[in-house]
């Protein structure tokens, strides 16, 4: 398993290297997003839960973005049968698909985040970083999970691009608050607050039971 | 068995102090939601059922349960605002989780037909229905549970507040409308797999005088939404 | 008792796509190292047939064995041992030919000297390294059939294997996918006389029912027009 899923993650990070789609997209497009937001709020700086808000909107829309093209090379070029031809426990494009998915949204953030902090955020990013990146960790998982999961469902489907985000913003809705009431502490003005550890927990639990369902169910999605 | 809840309704239990009228509305709105929840949930297990067997008896219920679930959500939805309305002046308060929780979760099944419809193949759109049940009927708990954990610091449970304090002829009320709500339920699921048994026996039957030859098709019918 | 000669054995399979029977009650059995060709016209069920052998698609109804394996239960069992060639390269377009081939390597646990030796053997060395996108049809072809037999399969599906390529190249991967290989093969063809050469069993497809099954030999051309009445 762990082979299969590093000759995958091997090649979907080859491909997205060569074809430079996802990324960069949606690096440009949470920045344009906040543009949007600074000219929709007629705002310079925002801070607490203003903040916290359209830094977890414009990370999920950019998600969505990403996960409108996760599993289009496999539909489009045949890659479902090379892989389904293949002795291999089908669960591995679930793990590494998702793997991508986490991925592709941190690199994403490493530019996004920055660009938040210098263009619309109040009071300075560091003064929370590491709470705020284990939130965004596990926001990112939660994403990776379900994303992979709804794209694999919509992927076979004729409405794409329509089902993928009906599907996922609803199912998404636990980890956004979670991940708000998280955050808002953090980026107060006048110094970060406690993490609060029960909305933590409820991200936790949420990606623990989601990654369990995706586990047990993927495999139906491939075979046919 | 519900027309005996309704009846116990408007006429045994009295008026709440505060509420007046408005509080027989309760009787319907939570145990709708309540059998509502456990419909979507039921329809999840029914989905685990039918990818385990492969059977399509399980897709069927799985479909019903969803579909009669909806419709449960859409009352929910309804008479929560018209009690909204008379008890805070707006139709629509983030306050109550009950509300809001149904409003994200009818959403997400509303998204069940498009996924249905938009896959051709019998077999595949049966069993990435199921996937989705299995995973909406996960995320209905989960989502209410946070919802719930959202508005416990900012409004007092509401339904707490009403639920908590009930004096033994509310209880009894309650208790009866939720049974009387459960049975509704079962009676429309049982209504609508069966008028889908009888709708594709008729077409196996007419393709069968027509000559064609159907051991084929009688393998593996499904409740796909008849579009 | 799985009997071990037997390469492929199908018994009343059927196969539909939502309303329509695309495959209605196919028998046959296939020896290990023998070939079957299969004739039809467009539609009649070939492409079907062959990705149900290859575990692509569950039959409908009937049996299916594979390898001494029933299928779909035991497929995990028998994939690594077919080579399945359809209408689809199944390669990735923005890789190289090497690159793809090294990622099936991977998949199907092959060792990795393999993928030049395939590359080789299809006359595809030099070009390994150009991205697919960029290679005629008859190279992209040619890089498909290498990924059919990089794991030494024992069982041969060539939907159409020799479209677009040259007489030269044809005969360049014969030994590989034509009656040189060693291999059970199953191979779809067009062609009325081409096609019966180098097999030992014919199957007629038309409207997804067998028109006629019979050795190679015995099976007269027009039979094969017949299916395209």
């Amino acid at each position: 398993m762990r082979a299969t899923v590093a000759a995958l993650l091997a090649k979907e990070f080859t491909l997205e290297w060569r074809t430079r789609e996802s990324v960069p997209a949606m690096v440009l497009f949470s920045i344009a997003t906040y543009v949007v937001f600074h000219f929709g709020l007629d705002r310079d700086r925002v801070t607490g839960d203003i903040a916290s808000g359209i830094l977890w909107v414009t990370l999920l829309f950019a998600a969505i973005l990403g996960l409108n093209r996760l599993f289009v090379s496999e539909h489009e070029q045949g890659g479902f049968d090379g892989f389904l031809l293949a002795p291999v426990d089908r669960t591995a494009m679930l793990v590494a698909k998702a793997i991508t998915l986490f991925s592709f949204l941190c690199i994403v953030e490493l530019v996004a985040l920055p660009a938040f902090g210098l263009l619309l955020l109040g009071p300075p990013l560091t003064q929370a970083l590491p709470q705020l990146v284990l939130v965004l960790v596990l926001v990112n998982a939660g994403i990776a999970v379900v994303g992979t999961l709804v794209a694999g469902l919509a992927i076979q489907t004729r409405a794409r691009d329509l089902i993928v985000p009906l599907l996922a913003l609803p199912l998404l809705v636990p980890v956004m608050l979670g991940a708000a009431r998280s955050a808002t502490p953090l980026l107060r003005d006048g110094g970060a607050g406690a993490l609060p550890g029960n909305w933590i927990a409820i991200l936790a639990i949420y990606d623990l039971l989601f990654a369990l369902i995706a586990y047990a169910v993927f495999d139906f999605l491939l075979e046919d | 068995m519900l027309t005996g809840a309704f009846a116990l309704v408007f006429f045994y239990a009295p008026d709440d102090a505060d509420q007046g009228f408005i509080q027989k509305i309760f009787y319907i709105h939570v145990p709708m939601a309540i059998v509502a929840l456990c419909g979507f949930m039921a329809g999840g297990v029914c989905a685990a059922m039918h990818l385990r067997t492969r059977e399509a008896k399980w897709d069927m219920r799985s479909y019903v349960a969803i579909h009669i679930s909806v419709i449960l959500a859409v009352g929910v939805l309804v008479t929560g605002s018209i009690w909204a309305r008379a008890s805070w002046g707006h139709w629509w308060v983030w306050g109550e989780p009950m509300l809001v929780s149904f409003l994200i979760v009818f959403l997400l099944y509303a998204t069940y037909w498009p996924l249905r419809f938009s896959i051709e193949d019998k077999e595949k759109q049966s069993r990435y229905a199921s996937v989705f049940a299995i995973v909406a009927g996960t995320f209905v708990p989960l989502n209410f549970t946070a919802i719930r954990m959202a508005q416990q610091y900012v409004h007092p449970q509401t339904l707490a507040t009403t639920t908590g304090g009930m004096p033994p002829k509310f209880a009894l009320t309650f208790v009866v409308a939720l049974t009387g709500m459960t049975l509704l339920f079962l009676t429309l699921c049982k209504y609508e797999m069966a008028s889908k048994h009888a709708t594709f026996r008729l077409r196996a039957l007419r393709r069968r005088l027509e000559g064609d030859d159907d051991e084929l098709m009688l393998g593996g019918r499904s409740a796909a939404p008849q579009l | 008792m799985p009997d071990p000669h037997t390469a492929v054995s199908l018994r009343g399979v059927g196969r539909r796509y939502g309303e329509r029977v695309v495959l209605r009650d196919v028998s046959l059995e296939l020896a290990a190292g023998q070939t079957l060709v299969v004739f039809g016209p467009n539609g009649a069920g070939k492409t079907t047939l062959l990705r149900m052998l290859a575990t692509l698609l569950r039959p409908h109804a009937g049996e299916i064995e594979v390898l001494g394996r029933a299928l779909p239960q035991d497929g995990y069992a028998v994939r690594g041992r077919i080579g399945f060639l359809g209408h689809e390269a199944l390669l990735y377009r923005e890789l190289s030919g090497r690159e793809n081939l090294r990622f099936h390597a991977r998949l199907h646990r092959v060792a990795q000297r393999r993928v030049d030796e395939a590359l080789d053997a299809v006359g595809m060395l030099a070009r390994a390294g150009d991205p697919v996108a960029e290679l005629s049809r008859g190279m992209v072809q040619r890089l498909a059939i290498a990924r059919t037999v990089l794991h030494e399969p024992e069982l041969l599906l060539l939907d159409e294997p020799l479209a677009n390529l040259d007489p030269a190249a044809a005969a360049q991967v014969a030994p590989l996918i034509g009656a040189g290989s060693s291999a059970a093969r199953i191979v779809t063809s067009h062609d009325p006389t081409g096609g019966l050469v180098g097999a030992d069993l014919a199957l007629g497809l038309k409207g997804g029912r067998v028109a006629f099954l019979a050795p190679a030999a015995s099976v007269r051309p027009q039979q094969i027009a017949e299916l395209y009445a």
